[in-house]
């Protein structure tokens, strides 16, 4: 054991100087991995099925930019937000609200591009109200101030018939269909979600080294010299909570459109808690973890199901092995999957001298 | 003696700081109990006491990082005994920490940019600094004034502890200063380093005021024209720094206790 530990201190200096590059250019540019995870990414729909493409990637695109948002306000900002699938749910609702949809007696039938931008704009403030009362306070109170936003806002959907059409929620939602595509058939859909992900991606990326980024890095490790800066500590913080909702938000509007209906246990409690789950296996020290959190997260869901029926286990224990491996990972490395791989290509390094190629997600 | 006080009938009248009967309590604690000081633009003063005497706290209710439970805090003439610190600081009140308060997941550029960034506009901006942004300059020369160009790339959680004291006053110098408050700078330092802290204070613009808590006798005896002794929350003694240190009263209260 003691072994092991001092390798892991010694590993550990060196993997979060790597973490955050101090120059001040577009990461991952000379990463010739990061270019081929964008060239197999931009490929896929020769490369997967339509299964594939949307089951596996374009979900995993969505649920990877609502924890982006989450990584963005926790990695960031230092604020553990359990609210952002709420404001995701809560922009795809508003979209089959202002939209097209099966149940006429609710949708006000307008065009997507009416109905998105007020779906987004809803959902930003909603995400900005919600984190106005959570900046004013710390650690695990904004952690049960955002999860009694969300459970709020689940229980109010069951109930509220008049709106959100209580459980059984709004279905048929209508998609965009322009310039002779239906941008809901499998392969327009899925350049759609890369490019709405990538855009995220690369925002918040921007973001994180421009002065609103930096600042909010300064109020996660002290917000109190922060105010002694001259910086409105709180007023950055509720920015910070725009920004993620909008991001949740688009995400959100993809989702609606994903599955073309939503109902309250898309937004339920658990929902919550795993993009929280998401965003820590993958790591949220940079914006690629939520993403490889969401690849391990769908790839669980969709797959482990079968596996343990083969295995003679009963298949809705999937669960189970996302717990166990959320466990292993949180035990094993601090900052999830991005972490481990980080230590893991560290003491490659540090065995032999030949650069380290093959897989990398950029 | 005459070049300070050339300096001080430089800069003008007025105060630069007024604190009026300020008391802060803790509960049933008075941390500071009717406290009146005037310190004067451009003044330099020192201010000793044991500890629990309040110098710290006398700080934070200066900041505003924590109000002042009665009192009034008059900053070149303006009311600011209600304002949140960042306001205080916005009108050129300055402070560093006695148990440095820095950003250990960012590196030293980025701290002091942030500093520059605090007491200018654009704080919120979502863009990059370009090539010639002018506060990513300003942050070069301040990190330079306090010798960390070496570093400056560096995060500052692997700093060594003086270069991290280094960065602490970098921070406080940010921008257009008009008073800063040392709190203990030199606290941690060896004796060459303590040597580079009187220089770096001793070369500030003779505009620039401060009040520095100091133990070191050596370093806050040279850097001040006045001091302020404080004893249980309260203003115990002012004067020159020759009268205070040939004060009986002083010297058994403070310096007499097996001082160095």
């Amino acid at each position: 054991m003691s072994v092991t530990h001092d390798a892991h201190i010694q590993v550990r200096n060196p993997a979060s100087t790597a973490q955050r590059p101090a120059a001040r250019a577009w990461p991952d540019i000379n990463n010739p991995a990061a270019w081929i995870v964008a060239a197999i990414l931009l490929i896929m729909p020769l490369i997967a099925n339509g299964f594939f493409l949307i089951e596996i990637f374009a979900t995993t695109l969505i649920l990877g930019t609502i924890a982006l948002s989450l990584m963005f306000l926790a990695g960031y900002g230092g604020m553990v937000s359990l609210m952002q699938l709420t404001i995701a749910g809560f922009a795809a609702y508003m979209v089959a609200v202002f939209g097209v949809s099966g149940n006429a007696n609710i949708s006000l039938g307008w065009p997507w591009w009416l109905a998105v931008p007020m779906a987004l704009m809803l959902a930003t403030i909603f995400g900005t109200l919600g984190g106005a009362l959570a900046v004013r306070t710390e650690g695990i109170y904004t952690i049960m101030i955002t999860l009694a936003i969300g459970a709020a806002f689940y229980y109010f959907t069951n109930q509220n018939w008049a709106i959100f059409n209580g459980h059984t929620g709004i279905n048929n939602v209508g998609t965009p269909h322009f310039w002779g595509v239906d941008w809901r058939w499998d392969i327009p859909f899925y350049y759609v979600v890369l490019a709405v992900a990538a855009i995220c991606y690369f925002a918040v990326d921007y973001i994180s080294r421009a002065p609103f980024g930096l600042a909010l890095q300064g109020v996660r490790d002290n917000p109190r010299r922060m105010a002694a800066l001259g910086f409105n500590v709180n007023a950055h913080r509720v920015a910070a909570y725009a920004v993620a909702s909008f991001i949740a938000g688009l995400a959100g509007v993809l989702q609606v459109w994903n599955y073309r209906q939503i109902s309250p246990g898309s937004v339920s409690v658990g929902a919550c808690i795993d993009v929280l789950i998401i965003a820590v296996v993958g790591g949220i020290t940079r914006p690629v973890g939520p993403y490889i959190g969401a690849l391990v997260f769908v790839l669980l869901r969709t797959f482990a199901l079968d596996f343990l029926v083969k295995i003679g286990l009963d298949g809705n224990r999937f669960r189970l092995l996302i717990g166990l491996g959320f466990l292993a990972i949180v035990f094993w490395s601090s900052d999830g999957v991005i972490g481990l791989w980080q230590r893991w290509r560290q003491s490659y390094y540090s065995q032999s001298d030949r650069p380290a190629g093959g897989r990398g997600h950029g | 003696m005459d070049s300070v006080a050339r300096r001080l009938s430089a800069v003008g009248a007025g105060a630069a700081l007024e604190l009026r009967g300020v008391t802060r309590l803790f509960g049933a604690l008075a941390a500071l109990t009717d406290v009146t000081i005037t310190v004067r633009p451009g003044e330099r003063r020192a201010v000793l006491g044991s500890n629990g005497a309040g110098k710290t706290t006398l700080f934070n209710c200066i900041t505003g990082d924590f109000p002042p439970t009665s009192g009034t805090i008059r900053f070149f003439g303006e009311d600011v005994t209600h304002f949140p610190p960042y306001e205080r600081i916005r009108r050129g009140l300055r402070r560093t920490y006695q148990i440095s308060a820095l950003f250990p997941g960012l590196t030293v550029q980025d701290n002091v940019y942030l500093a520059c960034r605090g007491v200018s506009r654009g704080r919120f901006s979502f863009l990059r600094p370009g090539q010639n942004d002018a506060l990513m300059h300003a942050a070069d020369g301040l990190v330079q004034a306090v010798h960390l160009s070496a570093v400056k790339d560096q995060r500052v959680a692997e700093l060594a502890h003086g270069q991290q004291r280094q960065l602490e006053i970098a921070l406080a110098l940010a921008g257009a200063p008009r008073f800063v408050l040392f709190d203990e700078p030199a606290a941690g330092l060896s004796p060459t380093e303590r040597v580079e802290l009187v220089e770096i204070l001793t070369s500030l613009p003779a505009h620039i005021g401060y009040i520095i808590i100091e133990h070191d006798m050596d370093v806050a005896l040279r850097v001040v024209e006045s001091v302020t002794m404080m004893h249980n929350g309260r203003i115990f003694k002012e004067g020159l720094p020759e009268e205070i240190q040939s004060d009986p009263e002083v010297q058994e209260l403070y310096l007499g206790g097996g001082h160095e």
